[in-house]
């Protein structure tokens, strides 16, 4: 492997800072390595090549004229190659959002939290594969092909996050953008072997994501390390006028600690998330992470989330329903693809019927259902009030423990193809995901070990509301004593 | 429970799609099976729970009503399928 793709975030932006090499020898070295990779990987819905390295060389002036000053650098991830999911709007790149519905649509403004990693200094590769409109645990609902999982092509990287999941496992960047609506971060994350953080509802703000279900829809970090995805996380969180959803809270500086120790820390293992249905060596990976966390001082108690089961209802009707009024904008007018015809009604239903794809329309189709007179109060009115209850069992768990430790998924990747013809058993992957969208607290996922097919398994630490800096320090402490998180691909 | 093609017919030009006979066959089964899934629902009582629309957020801002500056017209046509003179260009809707 080359040395340069090989170095986390921080160390990277510290070798650039002291003029190790340019920012350019670095893209170029990460533009290599795409070059040899992407045709097995697929990771990419776009590149650009031309439009990086003049990035980097544009950084490169910048640092050569601060150096020559003396004033300290004011980019703090100065030529960071990066990926962002391409339901992330980067201005002048295409986005696609996995659709042909937008093939052509090349958005004119940034998302916030890009525009800030802009601001820092970061230079972006291109935009990664995702599930069309990010609906999906797979990246194989991509109108742009199925994604690959670089620890075995015959496996998916997870979704819908799986081409930043991809890319950053490959070492095709050193970090990516993802979304998280019912586990898109945190499961592709586990099945590629990376760090990955589904920050609170709130923290990050959404202007500029392509809206899937918006109470739960949150960008985040993919990555190697926990102090890699806190990097970028750090930058991109706090509140943004352009989304009144977002979170006034200050955002505090977090600064982790090299010492590996965690005592007063109280983890839950709750028991709802063990047991039938996890494949054996997923339990086993996370048991033994969870004993390490108490080797480093935690106590381990359980608890219990009782409504954990009722997870998969609840979501699979708000969000569809969400979804459903989301992408009701998609009607062949004023931006998107069109397909022609006489009739402005036939404008939309030959649009939407021709150019979203099957999974896409499903969702509509239900979220439709679920809000339509008659069923509105059984179905989505229902679900809103189970919702209160998969929150308040978060409340009271997190009355007795600090943080949360649970699988992120049933299994390891499973092969490409197996759930394709079957909606609900593609849905069951999410089980252990949702519950933390639906009561909007943070997630972030590590890896924890192999199964005997040396396919990766992860583990997600879950906090109250707002407390991602000690999920980080804690996950930061585990990766202090391990090297899971370190161990790569070979070629 | 088991939707019927009708519904799913009725479903499908709520949303505005047009399917194939092939498609609405597939939705028909595939969504049935997981309406009866999502029934499970049904089972718990919520009559003393209030709804959840909202999470973390204790509640969403408004910013001051000010006028800004926006993205021009050309920006804002320059992703249409078919414009004229500056504005969408669409099929008559009244005959």
């Amino acid at each position: 492997m080359d040395d340069l793709t090989n170095l986390t975030v921080c160390e990277t932006v510290e070798a650039v800072k002291r003029g190790e090499f340019s920012c350019r020898e670095l893209v170029e070295a990460y533009l290599d390595r795409i070059d040899r990779l992407e045709t097995q990987l697929n990771a990419f819905i776009s590149l650009m090549p031309e439009l990086a390295l003049a990035q980097a060389d544009k950084i490169d002036r910048t640092l050569w004229s601060r150096r020559k000053s003396g004033d300290p650098l004011a980019l703090p991830l100065a030529g960071l190659p990066i990926a962002v999911k391409d339901v992330l709007c980067v201005e002048n790149m295409r986005c696609t959002c996995g659709s042909r519905m937008l093939e052509n649509y090349v958005p004119p403004f940034n998302a916030t939290c890009v525009q800030r990693l802009l601001e820092a200094g970061v230079v972006i590769l291109g935009k990664t594969n995702t599930d069309e409109f990010a609906m999906g645990s797979s990246t194989e609902n991509s109108a742009f092909g199925v994604t690959h999982n670089p620890w075995n092509l015959e496996r998916v990287p997870g979704g819908s996050s799986g081409g930043s999941a991809a890319a950053v496992a490959a070492h095709m960047v050193t970090a990516a953008l993802g979304t998280d609506t019912g586990g898109s971060i945190r499961q592709p994350a586990s099945f590629c072997g990376i760090t990955g953080i589904k920050p609170t509802y709130g923290r990050i703000s959404r202007y500029g994501l392509v809206a899937y279900g918006s109470s739960l829809d949150t960008p985040g970090v993919l990555g190697h390390t926990a102090a890699d995805v806190c990097a970028l996380f750090g930058l991109m969180a706090g509140y943004d006028p352009l989304d009144s959803t977002s979170s006034q809270r200050a955002v505090p500086k977090i600064h982790l600690d090299d010492q590996a120790e965690l005592p007063h820390l109280r983890i839950g293992v709750p028991k709802e998330y063990f047991g039938a249905g996890i494949q054996p060596e997923v339990e086993r990976g996370v048991h033994q992470a969870i004993e390490t966390f108490e080797s480093l001082g935690a106590e381990i108690i359980t608890v219990s989330l009782p409504h954990t089961e009722y997870a998969l209802p609840v979501y699979y009707l708000i969000a569809p329903a969400e979804a459903s009024a989301n992408l009701a904008r998609y009607d062949g007018i004023r931006y998107g693809s069109r397909v022609a015809d006489n009739d402005i009604g036939e404008i939309f239903r030959r649009t939407r019927g021709e150019k979203l794809g099957a999974e896409v329309k499903r969702r509509i189709m239900l979220g439709t259902y679920a809000l339509s007179a008659g069923y509105y109060e059984a179905y989505y009115g229902q679900a809103q009030r189970v919702r209160t209850l998969i929150k308040r069992d978060f409340d009271q768990a997190f009355e007795q423990a600090d943080m949360i430790a649970a699988p992120v998924s049933p299994t390891t990747a499973f092969p490409i193809g197996v759930h394709t013809d079957d909606p609900l058993a593609m849905y069951l992957e999410d089980i252990f995901t949702l519950p933390a969208n639906l009561a909007g607290v943070p997630a972030l996922a590590f890896p924890v070990g192999f199964d005997a097919d040396r396919l990766p398994i992860g583990m997600q630490l879950i906090g109250p509301h707002f407390t991602e800096e000690m999920l980080f320090s804690a996950t930061h402490a585990y990766q202090q004593v391990t090297d899971w998180h370190m161990i790569n691909l070979s070629e | 429970m088991s939707l019927s093609l009708r519904e799913v017919e009725h479903v499908a030009e709520l949303s505005r799609l047009k399917l194939t006979e092939a498609e609405k066959r597939r939705y028909r089964e595939q969504l049935s099976e997981i309406l009866d899934y999502v029934a499970r629902l049904q089972s718990i009582d919520t009559s003393q729970t209030r709804p959840t629309f909202e999470v973390a957020t204790t509640h969403s801002r408004l910013r001051p009503d000010i006028a800004r500056p926006g993205l021009s017209v050309d920006e804002l046509l320059k992703n249409a399928p078919e414009i004229e003179q500056n504005q969408f260009r669409i099929p008559p809707v009244l005959d």
